[in-house]
């Protein structure tokens, strides 16, 4: 595993063209599929179910009738061609498979051949086909090269989402015994201890006092980082990578010198010790229904009147625009602050009132920019001002430091590339896929870094976090040159020097 | 996939991580440090050990920082640091090095 790469790194292009087209490059890349234990502990059969063609087309019909959007991005392509260059994964591999249209059409054409009419009674003509096992492959390694990221639904004249029938397709796989093992085996971490990790709370309880002991040796402050405290006023609920992983941990520790320094009482909960909801990524309703009541189960339980987030990007999303259908009503939290919210909304606000004080000399041996993460730009927002989710942690950002430079427009805000390895694809099984996607990300700031002299790249999200710290190296950059947001902020921040 | 050590089977997963952590012994583990192509040092050794007495008691892997911390103490300020750890184990002391102590492979966003 240390050895060289039995793949090509994709060159830096000259002139950003679009890429020459490779039929079948990636025809090879598939993942690991789940074992019948991890399938068992998600309730989807283990193997290849009998009869598999006819109940994938009734899991399909059932999807269009309880997803209506999804009917209308299947039915509404015109062909127009927008999409073809605009995934990082047909950028970085130039497989036309991987053009989102063509992406779509290993689903739209066994929606046509069953669901419509034209498509029932002359296939040929509309791009219909039966579901047979090689166009079952097809799914499972293509449906598994989409990181969901949204990126083509914003050049797509119709909105056409990407994202959704590429879930849609995962949860059709997942109940005919095609599961993908990094999703599905993550998820059942989840329902048995807590956290993608497996963190198991004495782990968690150990990890957060050798943080404690840290920063009071670096700063000389007693910092409490919380565990399963009742009765405190927020429970943060962040990815168990920021317990874990670098530079993840660094985050973290921003967070809980932002809380001490504004006087609020915070805990995590060892029992919802996990943002993250994978669920999203495999289109399983139901699954993200029980991840995400476990926070419920943990704000009642430790009587909390806050939920903040971390950094975690598909979490966000799930946060924002889904939490309150999933695990709502929320009433018995504080109406006075939003329900959820993201720790940026709070260090920012508490940076304006004056509530703390950053010094960001503190940073002036970096030169940052910020990798806006795919959920959160695209499937969320911050604040109470359109683009408040791009707006707030650059404001975060140039509060803590003194230099930073944006990365090309068409590269940031809703633009943004994915960092090639999101929507459940940040697994080792996929590694060339994930240094290919990374190549317009990495195009992007090897521009400013070339230009600008930029030292750091800053995200908030722990998926594009592992995942830069990877595959940045590929491209020459070294591994800790992506740091977290927050890190910024508890570098610069002055403890105990309130006003 | 399976590993072979003086006439036994030890059976692994796709990525070669033990299936039975029992089963481990350092002769195992010094050949799937050879399929990493790595040179099993005394420092390899001390991260390998303190890998397993720490999964051991906690039922997984320490964060990257406990174990840099541990190394700090065991060999010093200059050998304490993340980089440091990459150096031994390329491919990353989490995930690297737990599969020569014949622990699972840490999931997650990591």
């Amino acid at each position: 595993m240390a050895k060289a790469p039995t793949f090509d790194i994709p060159a830096f292009r000259e002139d950003l063209a679009s890429p020459a087209v490779v039929p079948g490059a990636m025809d090879h890349s598939q993942p690991f599929v789940a074992s019948p234990d991890h399938q068992a502990d998600l309730g989807f059969p283990g193997e290849l179910v009998d009869d598999w063609e006819t109940k994938a087309v009734e899991k399909l019909g059932e999807l269009l009738e309880k997803n209506r959007a999804l009917r209308v991005y299947l039915d509404s392509c015109v062909k127009c061609g927008a999409c073809t260059d605009k995934c990082h994964y047909y950028i970085g591999t130039g497989d036309p498979k991987n053009m989102p249209v063509a992406r779509q059409d290993l689903l739209r054409s066994v929606y046509r051949r069953n669901f419509t009419l034209a498509g029932k009674l002359m296939p040929k003509l509309v791009g219909a086909r039966d579901l047979d096992k090689d166009l079952l492959d097809d799914w499972y390694k293509y449906f598994h090269q989409c990181s969901q990221c949204r990126r083509c639904a914003v050049f797509c004249p119709y909105g056409i989402d990407t994202a959704e029938i590429s879930m849609a397709a995962r949860e059709i796989m997942d109940h005919i015994g095609v599961g993908q093992k990094y999703c599905n085996e993550i998820i059942g971490k989840v329902h048995k201890i807590g956290n993608n990790l497996g963190l198991p709370k004495p782990a968690l309880i150990n990890t957060m006092e050798g943080l404690e002991e840290d920063v009071e040796e670096e700063t000389g402050i007693t910092v409490r980082f919380p565990v399963d405290v009742k009765g405190a006023d927020v429970l943060l609920v962040t990815p168990s990578a920021d317990f874990f992983a670098e530079p993840h941990v660094d985050g973290l520790i921003g967070y809980a010198k932002v809380f001490h320094q504004a006087g609020i009482s915070w805990t995590v909960s060892s029992y919802a010790s996990e943002a993250a909801n994978f669920a999203m990524f495999i289109g399983s309703y139901e699954q993200m229904h029980k991840v995400a009541a476990r926070i419920r189960q943990a704000a009642l339980d430790l009587g909390v009147k806050r939920i903040v987030f971390g950094e975690c990007g598909h979490a966000w999303r799930v946060a924002y625009s889904f939490l309150n259908s999933l695990a709502g009503p929320w009433d018995f939290l504080d109406p006075k602050y939003p329900k959820p919210q993201h720790i940026l909304e709070v260090t920012n606000g508490l940076i304006k009132s004056g509530a703390i004080n950053l010094d960001t000399t503190a940073n002036d041996d970096k030169v940052l920019t910020f990798h806006d993460s795919c959920n959160v730009a695209r499937g969320s927002r911050m604040g109470d001002v359109e683009g408040g989710q791009f707006i707030i942690p650059r404001e975060v950002i140039k509060a803590s430091v003194n230099k930073f430079v944006d990365m090309d427009p068409g590269t940031i805000n809703e633009k943004t590339f994915c960092c090639g390895g999101g929507g459940g694809l940040l697994t080792d099984d996929l590694m060339e896929l994930r240094v290919k996607g990374a190549l317009p990300r990495m195009e992007a700031l090897k521009d400013v870094v070339d230009n600008h002299g930029v030292t750091h790249m800053a995200a908030i999200c722990a998926i594009c976090k592992s995942q830069f710290a990877k595959v940045m190296p590929y491209y020459g950059f070294p591994m800790d040159m992506i740091i977290s947001v927050h890190q910024l902020v508890g570098d610069a921040i002055l403890l105990g020097t309130k006003e | 996939m399976a590993y072979e050590v003086g006439g036994k089977t030890f059976e692994s997963d796709e990525e070669g991580y033990l299936v039975d952590l029992a089963s481990w012994n350092e002769e195992l583990a010094g050949l799937i440090a050879k399929d990493e192509e790595i040179d099993m040092t005394d420092e390899h050794w001390e991260v390998v050990n303190f890998l397993r007495d720490y999964y051991n008691e906690y039922q997984i892997a320490p964060a990257v920082r406990v174990l840099v911390k541990a190394i700090k103490k065991k060999f010093g300020a200059e050998k304490g640091s993340n980089k440091y750890l990459y150096e031994l184990f390329p491919y990353g002391p989490a995930k690297q090095a737990c599969k020569i102590a014949g622990l699972p492979k840490p999931t997650g966003c990591v």
